[in-house]
């Protein structure tokens, strides 16, 4: 009886050891046969890159031929050259429009998060030149701020005369701001759609309490909506910091880069594919990567320190948060 | 007192807000109705009239019918088609399998993978095309559009997040039943989870779809051949340079390629909003 029992219990063992391997293996089989071409791309296009940049930023050497060991070089050109280092300072022009915007796709998200007539097709409005390629906005905005052209001709209907008016483009006091609008026009409806989205999740039953109690609507904008978002407008504001300094397309597509318009990723462009110095483009990567990794550092920090008490609430929502910023980051490189 | 005060508050507000909502709608049409505007005007007519003012002649196609020909544009379509299914196919299929193992099967070096990904976003992407031209130069990748192809699925991270988004929403206990039935993994993947997964996949598409269609910058530095492998976005490229002044031209290709992405807006614009608000790209 006993031995019988024990039998048993060995057979069982063994059954069990033998069912567990086979899903076992099929487990194994389906994890290496799902993730081999994925890691493989990803290895292939992030990470084999990433370790040649670094190791290009130590050599002086073009896409083809001979390469020389220069050490420091090139990181100490990045630092030491006019046009590479100094051009950041143009970033202060698209944090400043990264914050009008943030501030405009808020104010707007908020009038479209309630009850507005024809509000989607406004919405669709703001938001489409999102959806239009690099090449055409540049094409449009040389366009539109030509002499005499769209601009000017609405401004002149607002009564400026032309004779006041600098080229927009060309006069170096103001072509930055004109390239921070554009950029402003293309990327606010994006923000707004994000601001939406997390307004709509507030609980629609805090206004009807708040307007009971006789609260307007500014002050339920203040009390009720600004708490409830300020996560998503923290990591917004965050974004367009690191957006502002590798701030790329709008310089490139529409001046090219011309007349004091070249942004650090410009300059890097440029380096890299006309003039070909490889390797000091790769030490210009590898400082502004170095700076935005500690922003991002910084600002987990920050997050860490400041919503703490949010985390804690709600553990899910922050880490999805976090998961957003982190996939809006990868986004705004592009 | 107070009465008429909330009634004056009352109707101001609708007032700021309407206006508000006209004019920021306005400024986000100006620059693109201004190019729709002068893009039905003959050369003669752009030359004589202010851009502000509309066509004589009303609506005019020829200027289209000449940049579509031009700038070699059904090429373009070809390519960006063929482009597009490629990647849209590859893409959803890579990243909903990446998915689906990395939220169904804990194994060690699942986090890692999880973090590699993740940190592979913030590695901005213009830099990391220096070294990963050398790479795509010496696999023999550049003026081939299966080389383009190849990168382009490469580098999707963001519909990763939602389709791993999504998985944490279906019941695990879906699985295990079908399990029991003796359905192996790639059943399960195949016939339970990749139809429940169609939302997620509809937006990502979509999402990844624009993105795809609307790239050029790496269009431009892979696929140098312009004559052969143009894309949409980069047969733009033929009016840079001595024709860039030629508008009435220009503004009629302009238009040409952003009309598939308006028309995509316009039948899918739910799932445009949910995909930037669950992954939100910024372009």
């Amino acid at each position: 009886m006993e031995t019988n029992a024990l039998g048993a219990k060995k057979r069982n063992a063994f059954n069990f050891k033998k069912w567990s391997r086979s899903r076992n293996g099929q487990q194994t089989f389906i994890i290496i046969a799902f993730m081999i071409i994925p890691l493989l791309l990803l290895f292939v296009f992030t990470y084999l890159p990433f370790g040649e940049m670094v190791k290009f930023s130590f050599y002086d050497m073009k896409y083809v031929g001979r390469r020389t060991w220069v050490g420091l070089q090139n990181y100490k050109d990045v630092f030491q050259r006019t046009d590479c280092f100094a051009a950041l300072k143009l970033s202060l022009y698209y944090l400043l429009g990264g914050v009008l915007q943030i501030i405009l796709a808020l104010y707007l998200a908020t009038i479209l998060s309630f009850k507005v007539k024809l509000g989607n097709l406004f919405k669709g409005c703001m938001f489409f030149p999102f959806l239009i390629n690099g090449i055409a906005v540049g094409f449009i905005f040389k366009f539109f701020f030509t002499r005499g052209y769209v601009f000017d001709t609405v401004l002149q209907w607002c009564g400026f005369s032309l004779q006041n008016l600098p080229y927009w483009l060309k006069d170096q006091s103001v072509n930055n701001f004109s390239l921070m609008g554009a950029s402003i026009w293309r990327y606010f409806g994006q923000n707004m759609v994000l601001f939406i989205g997390a307004i709509m999740s507030v609980d629609g039953s805090m206004y009807e309490a708040a307007e009971l109690d006789g609260a307007n609507k500014f002050q339920q904008f203040i009390y009720i909506i600004l708490p409830n978002i300020k996560s998503i407008f923290v990591l917004n504001i965050m974004l367009s910091v690191s957006g502002s300094l590798s701030a790329f397309e709008p310089p490139y597509v529409i001046t090219a880069g011309a007349n004091g318009t070249a942004t650090y990723f410009v300059v890097m462009d440029r380096i890299a594919h006309t003039s070909q110095k490889v390797g000091l483009a790769s030490a210009m990567a590898v400082v502004l990567l170095g700076i935005i990794l500690i922003l991002t550092l910084l600002q987990k920090l920050f997050f860490k320190y400041v919503f703490k008490n949010a985390e804690d609430d709600n553990p899910k929502k922050f880490k999805r948060e976090q998961r957003k910023l982190a996939a809006a980051k990868g986004g705004a490189a592009q | 007192m107070t009465t008429k005060e909330a009634k004056k508050r009352g109707i101001l507000w609708p007032i700021i807000k309407y206006i508000s909502l006209i004019f920021f709608s306005f400024v986000a049409l100006l620059p693109v109705v201004s190019c729709v505007n002068t893009s039905f005007k003959s050369m003669d007519e752009y030359r004589n009239t202010n851009v502000m003012q509309l066509p004589l002649n009303g609506i005019d196609f020829s200027n289209y019918v000449k940049a579509f020909k031009e700038a070699n544009m059904g090429r373009a379509f070809i390519n960006s088609g063929i482009i597009l299914v490629c990647v849209l196919v590859g893409s959803t299929i890579i990243g909903t399998q990446l998915a689906y193992v990395l939220n169904r099967f804990k194994f060690p070096g699942n986090n890692l993978i999880r973090n590699l990904f993740l940190f592979a976003t913030l590695l901005p992407g213009i830099a990391m095309q220096v070294p990963v031209y050398k790479i795509m130069h010496d696999l023999g990748f550049i003026n081939h559009l299966y080389g383009y192809i190849i990168m382009m699925m490469g580098t999707d991270v963001i519909s990763i997040y939602i389709f791993i988004q999504f998985f944490e929403n279906i019941p695990v206990s879906l699985d295990e039943s079908a399990i029991l039935d003796g359905a192996s993994y790639f059943t399960i993947y195949r016939k339970i989870l990749l139809p429940l997964l169609k939302p997620a996949i509809v937006t990502s598409m979509v999402l990844k779809g624009v993105g795809t269609y609307n790239e050029y910058y790496c269009a431009n530095l892979y696929l140098q051949d312009k004559t052969k492998l143009p894309t949409v976005a980069t047969s733009l490229y033929t009016f840079v340079g001595p024709r860039g002044s030629e508008y009435t031209l220009i503004c009629a290709g302009v238009i040409i390629s952003l009309l598939p992405a308006l028309v995509i807006f316009i039948l899918c614009q739910k799932q445009i909003y949910s995909g930037i608000a669950m992954g939100a790209v910024k372009g």
